[in-house]
């Protein structure tokens, strides 16, 4: 099923057939929309209004709306058990934990306003919260079936910046500001399994991924250095740098290539279909020959967020693959061979890498750039598909569905869905338009 | 000098002219001698001498000329006298002879002359070379004082720039370090502000927070249509304590799977790497027994303990089945016969690798100059054999010791303790003994090394004094070896061959964890942990022994917690009582502004009035 919302009306379609099952009106602009994990609810939170309204799929007269009043709302999640909502309020006074089932509301006071302060285990049985108080950073667990606090300690961390479970649930990943390198692991009952510190002085983590197993934490930084550590003792197995030449046969460094039209085909006066959409050039993947320089961009260094560093990391769902992208290196893909620990492919696009996502069922990695193609990545090899359809359609982001066999594409007010076919290759459905936040 | 030469070329000429005219005038003769003699130079030599003699006075002039002639040594002209007063008469033969003389005389002179002249040229011609020779070394000696000055002088621009440059690079350095500590004050400064900020910021909050919660928002709300049920299906239960264990233990429960997930992981490749070496083992046993059957010259040594090996080998291949069960003593033996064997094929390759440099060697050079090489490679791999054998001695060592620590309070466990050690002494002796052995055997082939090669006597003394040195070291190594209680990295290196110390962690933890199965094996491993604890000396080891020991801890027994630990689960367990404060809604609204109005900081106070 999907979820699409028009300005104030939220409409859910089939994920097949694009058939609108269900249609329901807020009562403003939805700014962040959630299915439960159950997919039996949706959430539409309108943040200007400080409202939260949920629908059922299941009962369509059922309607919930929850509005926080004067404290304001700026962020709102469903927990994992699909019964609870989660309300962060303006200036992070508080989260307020509202019940679907029963009449029951609590507070938890203190929240921390970071790049990522809460996290869920992937059974849904804890909530970890980075909290703050007396200029100090602490780390609360609650148990999510009653909301009660397992366990409070302090971190030793200047500014925290993120916390993250580990996919057993068993480890808890917290990172500092990117003002100084620091990623410190605690188990679930609050001790301090091991500190990680790879330099000092120069700006420090930016990004981090843990592997699906919970093998490996792979931490990505300002130096452009992805490292990797063990769940067993907790060091650094390995380190893979994005250098900006790459020189080794083994690697296969894809680039894309415009495909340029066969010249007897520019008869004048140009027919019709050259003065169509000018995008709608078709490229392709070339295997470049070693050694190959990519394109960097040199970082603004009195400029702060500089554009360098590792700033997005993802593993593959088999562990087998992690794919990197270097901020300074804006149009490459990186991807490493987890097994044997070494670069095994770098993709380089036209356009800056936007956001690339895995396949959830198999290592298929899906990248865009914002232009109105979406790339395929598999050990195979990798194919560039254009988005059918008149008109400009930038790919913004791209989101899987959960089976593998279709992802949906989103542009700034369109969205469509495009299919994997094994036999057939791959076919795009495009969806009908709405608007999309 | 070129008009000196052409001044005397005419005078020479004319001399010879004079020398080739036997018949002379002796008035020219005279007049040639007086020019040669007292007579200063004139132009008209001729008209002179022409008026030197004439008619009237010839005899002044003989008078003259005898006078003269008899002041430089020759027979007067004139004819002894008789009488004093009798007239001189002018004796012929004496003018003659005298005259003869003379010419033979001037002949003499213009030869010598001759001689001189032309040495003269010689020397003009020399001295004209060496003055060409002088001028142009001086030249050289001028351009390569010249250059000199120049090198000086650049040199001394180089030192100068090389001293500024260091200047700099001292600046530089002071600079980085002031950066740095600009850095760090900065820092420093940027921090405090931003506390300060923040607590500004958290006040403002409170105050905000106070402001927007204690005011009866009655907008605060949710409006449902009707409540639906859990996804469990459950209802929601009661927060009591005992709800609150209840979590605990599910904690701990979770963790404990995890670890036993992971042990389970853990003791799967253990069995994997087992299976390897079992593999490894048979084949090194196909690979040897071979050998066995020919024995070389050093048969003596090596077969006894192949054929024990064997036999022991074959004894343990038949209980294989024991092998998941008690994997301690197993171990030991399994590293002990694979160490052996190992060491034997070793010495075989080596002895085989010996002859084969031993022909090449006869192929190419005599047989008693040993190359330098081979040498330095038998030195080599003595020293690899050194450490080999220490290696070993250090493992038998630690698993003397492990076996010592996991001594059991049983008496039968005491006892099997004993009979351990003594084994493990008897295999101690044993090696010890092979390893004296082997060191005989080196010490023959390196007393026919040094008779080959004497010029390499030096650099074996060393060597020697460095292994005294080494032995001696062993040997106070084995003495206070137990007090160097780094056991954890022992264990580590115990049982993998290599060094590297994040992997091993694996499988001493596993082999810690393994005795759990047998009944008697948790407090068995408990207080090896709890003797390990305090025992690690290195910071960097001990987060993993504290780790490795919580673990532990955790997973033999839930209850047994660290009154460190338990403390602050405590204070945070009361303090949710307080921060969770549930409400029934719509109607008692109020009753749940009260409960979360209540600020953390409160929760400690009121903490103590709970019972």
């Amino acid at each position: 099923k999907q979820a699409s919302c028009v300005q104030y009306r939220l409409v859910v379609r089939d994920a097949n057939t694009l058939q609108i099952l269900q249609l329901y009106t807020c009562l403003d602009q939805i700014q962040h929309l959630e299915w439960s994990a159950d997919s039996l609810f949706i959430l539409c939170a309108l943040y200007k209004r400080g409202l939260v309204q949920v629908w059922s799929l299941e009962q369509p007269e059922w309607h919930c709306k929850i509005d926080e009043g004067s404290a304001g709302l700026v962020a709102s999640c469903w927990s994992p058990d699909g019964r609870h909502i989660l309300n962060t309020t303006e200036f992070h006074l508080r989260i307020t934990v509202w019940s679907l089932c029963t009449k029951s509301v609590s507070y938890i006071k203190y929240p921390k306003a970071c790049q990522q302060g809460i996290t869920f285990t992937r059974d849904g049985r804890y909530l970890a919260l980075a909290e703050r108080r007396d200029c100090r950073d602490y780390v609360s667990i609650f148990v999510c079936s009653d909301w009660q606090l397992l366990r409070h300690f302090d971190t030793d961390t200047q500014d925290l910046a993120g916390i993250e479970w580990a996919p057993n649930g068993c480890v808890l990943a917290v990172w500092d500001s990117c003002l100084e390198y620091k990623v410190l692991l605690y188990s679930l009952d609050g001790r301090l399994l091991s500190a990680f510190c790879a330099y000092e002085w120069s700006l420090g983590i930016k990004s981090v991924a843990w592997s699906p197993s919970s093998q490996f934490l792979a931490i990505g930084s300002y130096d452009g250095k992805v490292r990797i550590l063990n769940h067993v003792t907790w060091k650094m197995i390995t380190e893979f740098g994005h250098p900006a030449t790459v020189n080794n046969t083994k690697i296969v460094v894809y680039k894309e290539a415009e495909k340029s039209p066969p010249l007897g085909h520019l008869a004048f006066p140009p027919p019709r279909a050259a003065t169509g959409p000018l995008t709608s050039s078709e490229s392709k993947y070339e295997i470049a020959s070693m050694p190959v320089s990519l394109q960097t961009l040199k970082p603004a260094a009195d400029r702060a967020n500089p554009r360098i560093g590792v700033g997005a990391l993802a593993f593959s769902p088999d562990n087998y693959f992690l794919a990197t992208r270097n901020d300074s290196v804006p149009n490459a893909v990186w991807i490493w061979d987890i097994r044997k620990l070494r670069l095994l492919a770098v993709l380089e696009q036209l356009c800056t890498v936007r956001a690339f996502q895995w396949g959830p069922q198999q290592p298929r990695l899906a990248i865009c750039t914002g232009g109105s193609k979406v790339y395929l990545w598999s050990p195979a090899g990798c194919v560039s598909v254009q988005v059918p359809g008149e008109g400009d359609f930038q790919v913004l982001s791209l989101c899987w569905h959960p089976s593998g066999d279709s992802l949906a594409l989103l542009s700034k007010d369109h969205f469509c869905l495009c299919f994997l076919e094994m036999e057939k290759g791959v076919r795009m459905a495009f969806g009908q338009r709405g608007d999309c936040t | 000098m070129g008009d000196w030469m052409t001044v005397t070329d005419p005078e020479s000429k004319t001399l010879s002219q004079y020398t080739s005219e036997t018949k002379m005038s002796p008035s020219s003769l005279y007049s040639q001698q007086v020019l040669c003699s007292s007579i200063p130079l004139s132009k008209n030599v001729h008209s002179y001498f022409s008026a030197f003699c004439t008619e009237e006075n010839i005899e002044q002039s003989i008078s003259y000329l005898d006078q003269e002639l008899t002041t430089f040594g020759f027979p007067s002209l004139y004819e002894e006298s008789k009488g004093k007063e009798t007239k001189r008469e002018l004796n012929i033969v004496a003018v003659l002879n005298c005259m003869n003389e003379l010419l033979v005389l001037q002949r003499k002179n213009l030869l010598a002359q001759e001689n001189v002249e032309t040495q003269n040229l010689k020397l003009g011609s020399d001295m004209d070379h060496l003055q060409n020779c002088y001028a142009k070394l001086k030249e050289q000696l001028e351009t390569s004082r010249r250059e000199m000055i120049g090198l000086q002088e650049r040199d001394r621009q180089l030192q100068c720039k090389n001293r500024n440059l260091h200047q700099l690079l001292k600046n530089e350095k002071d600079e980085v370090q002031k950066l740095q500590n600009i850095i760090a004050s900065r820092a420093t400064q940027y921090n405090h502000d931003m506390k300060r900020k923040e607590r500004e910021y958290n006040k403002l909050k409170e105050r905000l927070h106070q402001l927007v919660m204690n005011k009866k928002d009655k907008k605060i709300a949710m409006e449902v249509l009707n409540y639906v049920g859990r996804a469990d299906g459950k209802r929601g239960s009661w927060r009591t304590g005992k709800t609150e264990a209840r979590n605990e233990d599910e904690m701990y429960k979770i963790l404990l799977n995890d670890y036993e997930y992971r042990q389970k992981q853990i003791l799967m490749e253990n069995a994997e790497l087992k299976k390897v070496l079992q593999q490894m083992k048979k084949e090194m046993i196909s690979l040897l027994s071979p050998q066995k059957q020919k024995p070389r010259e050093r048969a003596d040594d090596s077969t006894g303990t192949v054929i024990s090996d064997v036999e022991e080998d074959a004894g343990e291949l038949s209980r294989e089945s024991i092998w998941d069960l008690s994997c301690e003593t197993v171990r030991e033996q399994l590293t002990n016969s694979i160490r052996k064997q190992w060491r034997i094929l070793k010495s075989h390759v080596e002895k085989l690798d010996n002859q084969v440099s031993k022909v090449h060697l006869e192929g190419f050079n005599d047989e008693d100059v040993i190359s330098r090489q081979d040498h330095e490679q038998e030195t080599e791999k003595l020293e690899l054999e050194i450490q080999q054998c220490k290696e070993m001695i250090k493992t038998q060592q630690q698993l003397l010791q492990q076996q010592l620590a996991t001594a059991c309070d049983d008496d039968t466990t005491s006892l099997l303790r004993d009979c351990y050690l003594l084994e493990e002494k008897e295999r101690l002796k044993e090696e010890w003994s092979l390893f004296k052995e082997q060191k005989k055997n080196f010490e023959k082939e390196r007393r026919s090394f040094t008779e080959a090669a004497i010029r390499l006597g030096l650099e074996r003394k060393a060597f020697e004094e460095e292994r005294a040195s080494w032995l001696k070291q062993q040997f106070l190594n084995m003495t206070t070896f137990d007090h160097q209680n780094s056991e954890n990295v022992k264990l580590f290196s115990a049982f993998s061959g290599s060094s590297d110390r994040d992997t091993p962690t694996l499988h001493s933890r596993s082999r810690q964890k393994k005795p759990h199965g047998v009944p008697s094996g948790s407090p068995v491993c408990t207080s090896k942990l709890t003797k390990s604890l305090p025992a690690s000396p290195s910071t960097s080891d001990f987060c993993q022994t504290r780790s490795c020991a919580s673990e532990h801890s955790s997973s033999i027994n839930v209850l047994n917690i660290t009154p460190e630990e338990t403390k602050p689960n405590q204070v945070g367990r009361e303090c949710t009582n307080q921060k969770w404060s549930m409400s029934s809604r719509p109607g008692s609204q109020e009753g749940c502004y009260s409960g979360c109005s209540l600020a953390y900081t409160n929760s400690h106070v009121e903490k103590d009035d709970l019972p």
